[in-house]
C-alpha cells in the first residue's frame, strides 16, 4: 500500500529539484521547446507547485524554423503563463547571426542573451543522461560561468539529495530535472498522466525527402532538388526543422509509441550472442533514430 | 509497475568492473545503437562504459558516469565510479544514493586492500546490501573452492551476497552460468530484479524539510519531499526550529488531497495553526521529532583539493536548510587533504534538527560548502548521542 513505483519515484525527485530551485534561487526560467521533455518538466512543476501558478516563467529559443503545429502547441499550453521568446530570426534579420540553412548551431546566442537579459540564476533543461555519454556526467545542477559554458573539472560533487546552488554573479546553474529518466519514462508517464503532445509525436503521412539517411520535410533547407516521397512518419524529437529528422511508424497513441520503444528492445534482445544480428540491429535504431 | 533500484558499482582498474556494466547493460538490450556498433567482441563490452574526449585527452576523471537500463520488473539507476584516482571521493558520490552496491574483484587476486577500502566506503555511506562480483571465474577453472575462498574473505556491516561470474563470457551476469553447477544462486541480474535492500524508508520516523512555501489567498501549504515514514492528516507534529505543535490539516501529494503520505513522495502540507515556517525547517511528528544542535558531530570525506582545517569558517547543508559554521574539532587534529576520512565537530550560527547518519542517510547527512567560492568541499554522515 506504501509502495512506490519507478514513474512515481522519478516524478517526486523531479518535482524535488524543482522546488529546490525554485527555493534556492531569484530568477529561474524553464527552457520550453514544445519538445515531449519540456512539456513533462512543464506537467512536473504545474503539480509541483499546485495549486498555485508555476513561479517562473518560460522561455523558448524560437529558430524561425519551428515545426507549425509545434508553434500552435505552444502558444496553446502556454496561454496565461509568461513566455519569453529568443528569436534566431531577429539576431539573422538585423545581421547579428548568419542566415545558414541549418540554425540549431545558433540558439547559444540568443538563449545566452536572454538569460542575461531575464536575471535568471538558474535555467531548467529538460536533458536526460541517458541521451549520451556527456550528458551521462552531467549533474543535477550544473554550474556554467558567465559565458555559459561547462567546465567539467569545476563540477561539484552531488551526494544524496543536497544539491549546491551557490554561484558567483554573473554564474548561472542548469538545472535537469529529469535527469534520471529515460526515453521509456517519459513515455510511459506521459501515458499514465494523459499529457498531450504536439501531433507530429504520432504517425502521420507527410511529404518528405532523403538527406543522408534521414527523412526530413522541404524547406528553405533543401527538398526542392530532391524526390519528395509521402511517408507514414512520426518524429521522435522536435527541434529546427532544418535538421530534425522523422522515423517512418505507425504509432498514433502514446501506448503504441510505448509498444514501439519496447518492441525494438525486443527485436534487440532476440539476438542473444551473434553479433551480426546486434549489428543488424544497429543499422536499424541508427534508422530509426533520424538525425542521430 | 515496476519499481527504482539506485545501485552503484565499485572495483579495481584490472578487476572487470566496466567489462561488467557493458556487460549487464548490453545482455539487458539497454544499448544504443550507435554505442553497439563499437562491439566487435566481448571484450570491446567495457568500451560502453568508455569517457569522454576530454577525459581520454587531458587524462583526467569527471569522477561518476550514470546509466539505465530496465527489466519488466525493475528500473536501475547505476552510478558507475571509476576505481582509480579519487576513488575515495567518486564512491562516496556514487554510494551515497545508492540502495546496493556491487563490488567487483578478480577471482585470481582475492579480495584486495583496495577491495577493503572499497566495501569501508560502502559500510560507511551504510549502503544497505553489497553484491561480490567474483568476477574471471573462466581464469581459474571455474573453481568452487577459489569462489569459496573469496566470499568468505569479506566483512560488511550490511548483507553481503557473493557471485562467481565471468563478465567476458556473460556467465551468471545476465544468463546462468553453464560451467558452475555447483552454484544455485541468483545471476547478478536476477539478484539486482529482486533484492530487498532492507531499506524500508517509510519505517522510519515521518520527516518533511521544509523546501517552499506555496502561498494561495492567504493559505499557506508547505512543499517539501518526505526522506522517511508516514504522515497522516490530523497527526500532532512539530516544527523544528523553534519546536511549536500544531496537527496536519491536510497533505496534498502534487496536487492530489490525500489522507496520508509515505517516503519518498513529494507532497505539501496545510497545518492547523498560524505557525512561522519557512524553508529549512522541518516537520516531524511531536513523537518521534528528532533533537536540535548546534555542535554538530560528524565523520566527513573530504571532497576538495583545499584543506579542511581546524577555525575555518564553512557553510552546513543539511536537507534544505543552510547555516553558517565554524570547524571547531577534527579528530586527527590535524587538516583534511583530498579523499581523507575523519571525524570533525562544526559549531552551527543557528539550531539544526538532526537524525544519526545511521538511522536516516537524507536527514542525518550534511554537506560542508566553501562560504567564499561556493564549493562543496566535505560529505558529512552525523553521529548523534
Amino acid at each position: 500500500m506504501t509502495t512506490t513505483t519507478h514513474l512515481e519515484a522519478l516524478e517526486a525527485e523531479a518535482a524535488h529539484i524543482m522546488r529546490e530551485t525554485a527555493g534556492e534561487f531569484d530568477r529561474p526560467v524553464l527552457l520550453f521547446s514544445g519538445g515531449k521533455d519540456s512539456i513533462v518538466m512543464l506537467h512536473v512543476a504545474a503539480k509541483a507547485f499546485a495549486p498555485a501558478p508555476v513561479p517562473f516563467p518560460l522561455l523558448h529559443v524560437d529558430t524561425g524554423h519551428n515545426f507549425p503545429e509545434v508553434i500552435e502547441f505552444r502558444d496553446r499550453v502556454t496561454a496565461g503563463l509568461r513566455l519569453e521568446v529568443a528569436s534566431v530570426q531577429d539576431y539573422i534579420d538585423r545581421g547579428a547571426l548568419p542566415d545558414v540553412p541549418e540554425r540549431n548551431g545558433l540558439q547559444t546566442t540568443p538563449l545566452l542573451d536572454a538569460i542575461e537579459a531575464g536575471g535568471h540564476d538558474a535555467v531548467f533543461g529538460g536533458g536526460r543522461r541517458d541521451e549520451e555519454k556527456a550528458r551521462a556526467k552531467e549533474r543535477v545542477f550544473s554550474l556554467r560561468d558567465e559565458f555559459g559554458g561547462w567546465d567539467p573539472r569545476r563540477q561539484r560533487p552531488e551526494l544524496w539529495n543536497l544539491y549546491n546552488g551557490r554561484h558567483n554573479p554573473g554564474e548561472h546553474v542548469r538545472v535537469f530535472p529529469l535527469s534520471n529518466w529515460t526515453e521509456l519514462d517519459v513515455w510511459q508517464y506521459i501515458a499514465a498522466e494523459d499529457i498531450a503532445l504536439p501531433s507530429i509525436y504520432y504517425a502521420h503521412e507527410r511529404a518528405v525527402f532523403d538527406r543522408r539517411g534521414m527523412w526530413l520535410c522541404p524547406g528553405a533547407w533543401g527538398g526542392h532538388g530532391e524526390r519528395l516521397v509521402r511517408r507514414t512518419v512520426r518524429y521522435r524529437t522536435v527541434g529546427d526543422m532544418s535538421c530534425t529528422g522523422a522515423v517512418e511508424s505507425a504509432a498514433r497513441t502514446p501506448g503504441e509509441v510505448i509498444e514501439e520503444i519496447a518492441a525494438s528492445r525486443i527485436t534487440e534482445r532476440g539476438a542473444t550472442r551473434a553479433d551480426d544480428r546486434l549489428a543488424e540491429a544497429a543499422m536499424e535504431d541508427r534508422k530509426r533514430e533520424g538525425y542521430f | 509497475m515496476s519499481t527504482l533500484l539506485r545501485l552503484a558499482t565499485a572495483g579495481s582498474v584490472d578487476d572487470g568492473k566496466s567489462t561488467l556494466v557493458g556487460r549487464l547493460l548490453h545482455d539487458s538490450k539497454s544499448v544504443m545503437s550507435d554505442q553497439l556498433e563499437k562491439i566487435a567482441s566481448p571484450s570491446d563490452l567495457a568500451l560502453l562504459t568508455d569517457g569522454l574526449r576530454a577525459e581520454r585527452e587531458q587524462g583526467i576523471t569527471i569522477d561518476v558516469a550514470y546509466r539505465y537500463f530496465a527489466t519488466p520488473r525493475r528500473r536501475f539507476v547505476l552510478a558507475d565510479t571509476p576505481g582509480h584516482v579519487q576513488y575515495t571521493r567518486n564512491m562516496v558520490t556514487g554510494a551515497s544514493t545508492a540502495e546496493l552496491v556491487v563490488l567487483v574483484v578478480d577471482a585470481r587476486r582475492g579480495v584486495t586492500e583496495q577491495t577493503r577500502r572499497h566495501a569501508a566506503v560502502a559500510g560507511l555511506l551504510r549502503v544497505p546490501s553489497l553484491v561480490l562480483a567474483v568476477n574471471k571465474m573462466d581464469l581459474v577453472g571455474w573453481s568452487e573452492e577459489v569462489f569459496a575462498a573469496i566470499a568468505d574473505d569479506l566483512d560488511y556491516p550490511g548483507e553481503v551476497t557473493a557471485i562467481p561470474i565471468s563478465a567476458l563470457t556473460g556467465d551468471n551476469v545476465v544468463t546462468p552460468s553453464e560451467h558452475m553447477d555447483w552454484y544455485a544462486g541468483p545471476t547478478v541480474l536476477e539478484f539486482l530484479e529482486t533484492a530487498e535492500t532492507g531499506e524500508d524508508l517509510t519505517a522510519l520516523p515521518a520527516r518533511l524539510p521544509v523546501q517552499y512555501v506555496i502561498k494561495t489567498r492567504g493559505r499557506r501549504a508547505y512543499a517539501g519531499q518526505l526522506t522517511g515514514g508516514i504522515l497522516h492528516v490530523g497527526e500532532r507534529v512539530v516544527v523544528q526550529p523553534g519546536g511549536r505543535t500544531t496537527t496536519v490539516a491536510g497533505i496534498d501529494v502534487l496536487g492530489e488531497p490525500v489522507t496520508m503520505a509515505w517516503a519518498p513522495q513529494s507532497i505539501a502540507v496545510r497545518l492547523a495553526d498560524d505557525l512561522d515556517v519557512s524553508r529549512g525547517a522541518l516537520i516531524s511528528p511531536a513523537a518521534t521529532a528528532p533533537g536540535t544542535t548546534r555542535e554538530l558531530r560528524a565523520t566527513v570525506c573530504h571532497l576538495h583539493e583545499k584543506a579542511l582545517t581546524v577555525g575555518e569558517k564553512v557553510l552546513v547543508k543539511h536537507t534544505t536548510r543552510t547555516v553558517h559554521a565554524v570547524v571547531e574539532h577534527i579528530g586527527t587534529g590535524g587538516p583534511l587533504g583530498v579523499n581523507d576520512i575523519g571525524d570533525v565537530v562544526v559549531r552551527t550560527a543557528a539550531d539544526l534538527a538532526v537524525d544519526d547518519y545511521a538511522e536516516s542517510r537524507i536527514t542525518g547527512a550534511c554537506l560542508l560548502i566553501d562560504p567564499g567560492d561556493g564549493a562543496t568541499r566535505s560529505a558529512g554522515m552525523i553521529s548523534v548521542g
